[in-house]
């Protein structure tokens, strides 16, 4: 049986507009097979949690540069739960190693560092997505 | 055409139109001070201040410099970008900056104060203060320069969609503190048309903008002379994924656009061009990068020239600041990205930049930390003392390889001007504005970008240390800058007691004025916004009364 397409949202939540790394993540996915429902910039968190639920996505994909995961990362996921959405969030950007275990204990899923490969990204939104289902 | 054909066996005295070039760029050479240093090797051999033939450095169109001295003269300007926390504590920096024989200040503002919102607002939580300094009203202004008298340095500001109302602030300080506009020296970026294309810190819509920073053109070519109101930067468009002809083609053409804009507004090019300078990337293809300063040079001098009718030499002379390739640094190893820089610093002086910024090799994680800030410093230090590089003037000249890839990388500008040309129906500013109306900028830069993600993800492109080298690192024992919280609960404090404080009327009748100047096409907003400022209007409510006005800019998400 051919499963349908996986579907995830990418965006990036307030100010910061470092959008090359969600591009490239988005063309990563795309050319993957993915169905890629990209938001770009100047999200908020609450309009990203209702495009999850119209679009039925499988994922959340956000992308931090400015040193605000610590605050942004733990309340998007604590919106998803709270909409009872159980989609994983995967987190990519410049995210400091000492920050990773705080996040991860906050309930996001992968955190995807610079220079991760197109399999790595696609391989780590696959096991995040089927971990949950 | 080039130094190329001459190098085929002729010499000089074959070519007396050469003698007498030579004999002028020496007479202009002989009338520069000089560094009182030895311009000899490290083993005592003498070197003359250029080798080859012309156009020599400091003459049109300038491919081999701006001056004829070059860095004999002067070396180039090692500017390191600042700016953390609260206006006090960027004060102090300045300070230090200052008491160690800075004369150049360089501030580096917050996320919010960039993209012209106060530090109240909702979406300015977790970044008050984090990447740069918050600035919200004058009462900030006064903090960050505290002490420091405005007639006296040289102050760069980073900022771009509000930078007319951050000008405003500073000419206001400079007011109260009894400093002459006329005396104020230094640069704004003020460069919108970059932002749409790849920084994404817009505010309004670009015709708009384009208003305000002709504006402020206007308003410093007649107030502030020794200010440059508007730093072209293709820094930007490189760190977001272009390649080098894209950078070279879409900054110089970002600056094409503004001196159209100028000259429409009703400005005569020699009055405002000589201000204009311009801030590139220098990344790591050592000789790509050195044709990319090179050619920068000469399209634009050809450019001013022959195509804008400029008179006045100075109006064709691309000044330039330079950075090393922010993008480039990696995560893994971090310690290797010392050599990286170090490269890349050396391409930007070997293709003749004026100022240099070398980054900080813990970079790709955060915030630099003092001690990685000094090892940045310090390489440009080695460059400019230890190497000999600066001895000579465009020493890489004349060099088949690195004339070919000049001569190779202006073609291929050129065919991007070409296109805008005609996508604007002969006008590079309507080609800028259509370019970002249908996504050309974009999307091509997120191709040039994706092209090299798929390189490097195919191994037919390495980077040491992420797809080959991988051995050696220790990601446990990094010491990261972190900014304490607390930044932010002050400037919040501070900000509120402002707005008690201050006369409420004064900033609503401040506020409409300048909604109406900026309704009328044919007013200046700069006297308006600096009452308003004046008044303690914050930048957040400047920026509102003017959306209301002009609108607001959304980016249509395209991946």
């Amino acid at each position: 049986m051919i499963q349908p397409p996986l579907r995830i949202v990418l965006a990036k939540i307030g100010f910061d507009g470092h959008d090359r790394g969600l591009r490239m993540v988005a063309r990563m996915l795309r050319d993957a097979g993915c169905e890629v429902i990209y938001l770009g910039l100047r999200q908020t968190t609450e309009n990203v949690v209702a495009v999850v639920e119209q679009e039925d996505a499988d994922a959340v994909g956000l992308s931090m540069h400015n040193a605000q995961h610590l605050t942004l990362a733990p309340r998007m996921v604590a919106a998803l739960r709270n909409a009872d959405l159980e989609v994983p969030v995967i987190l990519g950007g410049v995210i400091p190693d000492q920050d990773v275990a705080p996040l991860m204990d906050a309930g996001v899923a992968v955190i995807l560092g610079p220079g991760s490969s197109a399999e790595k990204v696609v391989s780590a939104v696959r096991t995040a997505v089927a971990s949950r289902s | 055409m080039h130094g190329t054909e001459l190098l085929k066996g002729t010499t000089l005295s074959d070519r007396p139109d050469l003698e007498q070039d030579r004999r002028t760029w020496q007479d202009a050479y002989d009338r520069t001070p000089l560094r009182d240093v030895d311009f000899e090797t490290m083993s005592g051999i003498p070197v003359d201040p250029v080798y080859g033939e012309g156009p020599n450095p400091g003459e049109y169109p300038f491919t081999r410099g701006i001056r004829p001295s070059m860095y004999r003269s002067r070396l180039w300007t090692m500017r390191m970008f600042a700016g953390f926390g609260t206006a006090s504590d960027t004060n102090a920096r300045f300070k230090e900056i200052l008491r160690n024989g800075g004369t150049g200040l360089s501030t580096a503002f917050d996320m919010p104060t960039l993209m012209g919102r106060d530090s109240d607002h909702e979406w300015a939580l977790g970044e008050v203060g984090r990447a740069g300094v918050a600035v919200d009203t004058l009462a900030d202004m006064r903090d960050l320069f505290a002490g420091i008298d405005l007639g006296h340095v040289s102050t760069s500001m980073t900022i771009n969609g509000p930078a007319h109302i951050i000008m405003a602030m500073y000419i206001a300080l400079a007011e109260e503190t009894s400093v002459e506009r006329s005396s104020l020296s230094g640069t704004i970026q003020n460069d919108i048309l970059k932002e749409y294309q790849a920084q994404k810190e817009y505010i309004f819509p670009p015709r708009p903008s384009m208003r305000l920073i002709t504006d402020l053109i206007r308003f410093t070519a007649t107030e502030m002379p020794r200010w440059h109101p508007v730093s072209v930067s293709g820094y930007h468009i490189r760190e977001a994924g272009s390649n080098a002809q894209q950078e070279l083609a879409f900054t110089l053409a970002n600056g094409f656009a503004y001196v159209e804009a100028a000259v429409a507004a009703g400005l005569d090019i020699d009055d405002f061009a000589p201000r204009l300078s311009f801030f590139f990337n220098s990344h790591s293809d050592f000789f790509e990068e050195v044709g990319k300063f090179r050619a920068a040079r000469r399209i634009w001098a050809r450019w001013m020239k022959e195509r804008y009718g400029a008179q006045d030499e100075r109006s064709m002379l691309c000044r330039f600041h330079t950075q090393t390739a922010g993008v480039s640094l990696t995560a893994q190893q971090p310690e290797i990205n010392v050599a990286r820089v170090a490269l890349q610093a050396l391409a930007a002086v070997l293709g003749g930049s004026q100022s240099l910024h070398t980054d900080s090799f813990d970079e790709a994680m955060a915030l630099p930390t003092e001690d990685a800030a000094r090892i940045a410093l310090r390489t440009q230090q080695i460059i400019a003392y230890e190497t000999g590089v600066a001895n000579v003037a465009d020493p890489l000249g004349g060099s088949a390889y690195v004339e070919w890839m000049t001569d190779e990388i202006e073609r291929r500008a050129e065919e991007i001007f070409a296109h805008l040309d005609q996508l604007g129906d002969g006008s590079i500013l309507e080609g800028v504005y259509a370019g970002i109306d249908n996504g050309y900028f974009v999307g091509a830069i997120a191709d040039s970008g994706y092209r090299f993600e798929r390189a490097v993800n195919a191994g037919r492109r390495i980077v040491v240390g992420v797809n080959q080298f991988t051995e050696g690192d220790h990601p446990g024992d990094r010491n990261l800058l972190r900014i304490d919280p607390q930044v932010e609960v002050d400037q919040l404090k501070r900000l509120a007691t402002v707005k008690q404080a201050r006369n409420t009327a004064a900033v609503h009748a401040a506020l409409s004025e300048l909604a109406i100047d900026a309704a009328e096409p044919t007013a200046n907003v700069m006297p308006a916004t600096i009452r308003a400022v004046h008044a303690l209007a914050t930048e957040g409510e400047i920026v509102a009364a003017l959306e209301a006005v002009f609108g607001t800019y959304e980016e249509t998400a395209v991946m």
